[in-house]
């Protein structure tokens, strides 16, 4: 039977590595995702199997229970609040964890680890990171839920001997370990789990709203670790595979989030981005003037461009503007313009989020393209459309190196014969920084709601 | 010349003959041992020692592989990616499954019982919405 569950499992792990393949292209990506659904079941029928589970009623009912609880908000979430929906399920990964090893704990012999008060030490080494792993995932995750749902306030909350704190925290927590391990006592795992409880709440506050993509994947990262954690303390190579997996691509997700916004992951975790204190740099307004325009003009200008780029981002999906946007792209496409979709990474609150959000709305996959795609055709471009986006769009990341954001990749709109800016007014960014942009003399501010200006510009082209 | 030949085969057969009942004889007592060596390197399992070779082995190399399909994936499916992650973390659920399967009740098993609930939503949910995006996914036309 041992070695039966052995292949079973192997097989389990090679279909979670089919299903990641899967995603590399959007035709495949189906065919990945049931590969990843069979590796599931796989697992959990193969695991039932085992003659240590004797009893089914009460696994069963959990099963039901957690299993329509987790369909019914995956079929009612709107994807605008995906993030939102990704961290919570993270939190409940990270506690999970907890609950395994807190259970191996308790009861070593049905794992095979020895016998409750003399389990072995690299067994409760094991533990204890799988315990803490997941528990500093699982507070973390709730508050990086908070920011993003604005239950917390985005605002990064700092205070004097924060890092300090956390640090000895960290200590305390190694510390821990070493006397868990000397002596087996109960209440040292319970010691270790209260200070990763602690500190994934103190990791977490001081980093920003707008950091968020890089938490979100961060935590993806961890849940990964967690398993894998618990993996090596239950002696499971297809939990460890699993976790490795995962952990790897949370931490590409990091890395890459990080790179668009050219922070080291260092530098988003230390956190207090996006406060009031960096509301320096660009501060000579000056005698700038920018150009406003109406819906009319923009509408005008469009009908008569050949080609168009359309620059979302976050204040997009706030707005819920995507499908007015993709309306308004049908018509300029029945106008032989030609419309596409220019994607910054950091555009949206996880990565990925900005496509998802233009896919719901019926936009082709082909017309949306990435930053490194699309960048050099700008200067051939007659009309870009910004909508919702900022920072990401601001040329002084390019030539101004007093600049908080001086370095970060950013889209060449300038570049293009006219640029059209939709804003709520003409406030900056989330970093409070000053966009040059808004001054040239190519750029027409149209100031509205990302909703209301598309929805009026869509009028205007059908008259 | 010929019987001096023979003499020297003779000799040399001999010395075989007496190297290869001692190669047995050496081989007969390893034989004698090797229920101790097993029994020894079974004991060692149990401590977790190749274990913990093993299954490191296994993690660095996931680790390779998971670094290569992941760059793999298009930038536009980043997030469908992240739903499918975060269902398969939830593999987690084997280890649920396990501490909750015992016939008679104890903390362990309650332990277990609620880390399958959570699992479960997990699963249900990170497989189910990541379907919801994948099927939004199309081409032109």
């Amino acid at each position: 039977m041992e070695t039966f569950a052995s292949f079973a499992y192997l097989i389990a792990s090679v279909c979670f590595i089919m299903a990641l393949r899967g995603l590399s292209s959007p035709e495949t990506a189906r065919q990945g995702l049931m590969f990843g659904m069979v590796g599931m079941g796989i697992a959990i029928i193969t695991t039932l199997m085992l003659p240590i589970v004797a009893s089914y009623f009460w696994i069963l009912l959990c099963i039901a229970i957690g299993g329509s609880i987790g369909a019914t908000i995956a079929h009612k979430i709107e994807m605008t609040a995906l993030p939102q929906l990704v961290a919570a399920f993270h939190s409940l990964v990270g506690l999970a964890a907890v609950f395994v090893a807190v259970s191996a704990f308790y009861n070593p012999e049905a794992y095979h680890i020895g016998v409750f008060g003399d389990i072995h030490t690299g067994s409760l080494i094991e533990m204890s990171l799988g315990a803490a792993i997941g528990a500093v995932t699982f507070t973390g995750s709730i508050i990086a839920w908070g920011k993003l749902q604005g239950t917390i306030s985005g605002k990064p909350v700092t205070f004097a001997g924060q890092h300090q704190l956390n640090a000895g925290l960290g200590l305390l927590m190694i510390l821990l370990v070493i006397l868990l391990c000397a002596t087996n006592a109960t209440f040292y795992m319970w010691a270790i789990i209260a200070v990763a409880l602690a500190l994934g709440i103190l990791m977490i506050i001081p980093i920003g709203g707008a950091d968020m993509p890089v938490i979100v994947s961060m935590l993806n990262s961890y849940s990964g670790w967690a398993a894998a954690g618990i993996g090596f303390t239950l002696q499971n190579n297809l939990l460890i595979i699993t976790g490795a997996l995962v952990g790897a691509s949370g931490a590409i997700l990091s890395y890459i989030m990080c790179k668009g916004m050219n922070r080291s992951f260092l530098n988003v975790l230390l956190g207090g981005f996006g406060g009031e204190q960096a509301a320096g740099g660009g501060g000579d307004t000056g005698d700038k003037n920018a150009k406003i325009g109406a819906a009319d003009d923009a509408a005008y200008i469009m009908k008569n461009a050949s080609s168009v780029i359309i620059v979302p981002g976050y204040g997009m999906a706030v707005a819920q503007a995507q499908h007015a946007l993709r309306e308004m792209a049908d018509i300029l496409k029945k106008e032989g313009v030609t419309v596409r979709y220019a994607i910054h990474p950091v555009a949206g609150r996880m990565p990925g989020h900005m496509n998802v959000l233009l896919a719901e709305a019926n936009v082709p996959y082909d017309e949306v393209l990435e930053l490194e795609d699309i960048n050099r055709d700008f200067a051939q471009t007659d009309v870009v459309y910004v909508i919702g986006a900022n920072d990401i769009t601001n040329p002084a990341a390019k030539n101004d190196s007093t600049s908080p954001i001086y370095g970060m990749p950013v889209l060449d709109v300038e570049k293009s014969k006219t640029v059209l800016f939709v804003k709520r007014s003409l406030g900056s960014g989330y970093a409070g920084i000053d966009n040059p942009l808004f001054y040239q003399d190519h750029t027409l501010m149209l100031l509205g709601d990302a909703k209301k200006m598309t929805e009026d510009i869509v009028k205007a082209l059908e008259e | 010349m010929s019987t001096d030949n023979q003499k020297q085969l003779v000799e040399g057969t001999a010395t075989l003959a007496e190297k290869l009942q001692a190669m047995a004889e050496k081989a007969r007592e390893l034989a004698e041992q090797t229920p101790e060596i097993l029994a020894n390197a079974a004991a060692t399992h149990g401590d977790g020692a190749p274990f913990i070779v093993t299954a490191f082995t296994v993690f660095i190399l996931a680790c390779f592989v998971g670094y290569y399909v992941v760059w793999k994936v298009t930038p536009a499916l980043h997030s469908p990616l992240m739903g499918i992650t975060n269902a398969i973390s939830s593999v987690i659920i084997v280890g649920a499954l396990i501490a909750a399967g015992p016939m008679d009740w104890g903390f362990s098993k309650v332990m277990g019982l609620l880390a399958v609930i959570l699992a479960s939503i997990n699963i249900f949910g990170g497989f189910i919405v990541t379907r919801r995006m994948l099927h939004m996914f199309k081409k032109k036309g």
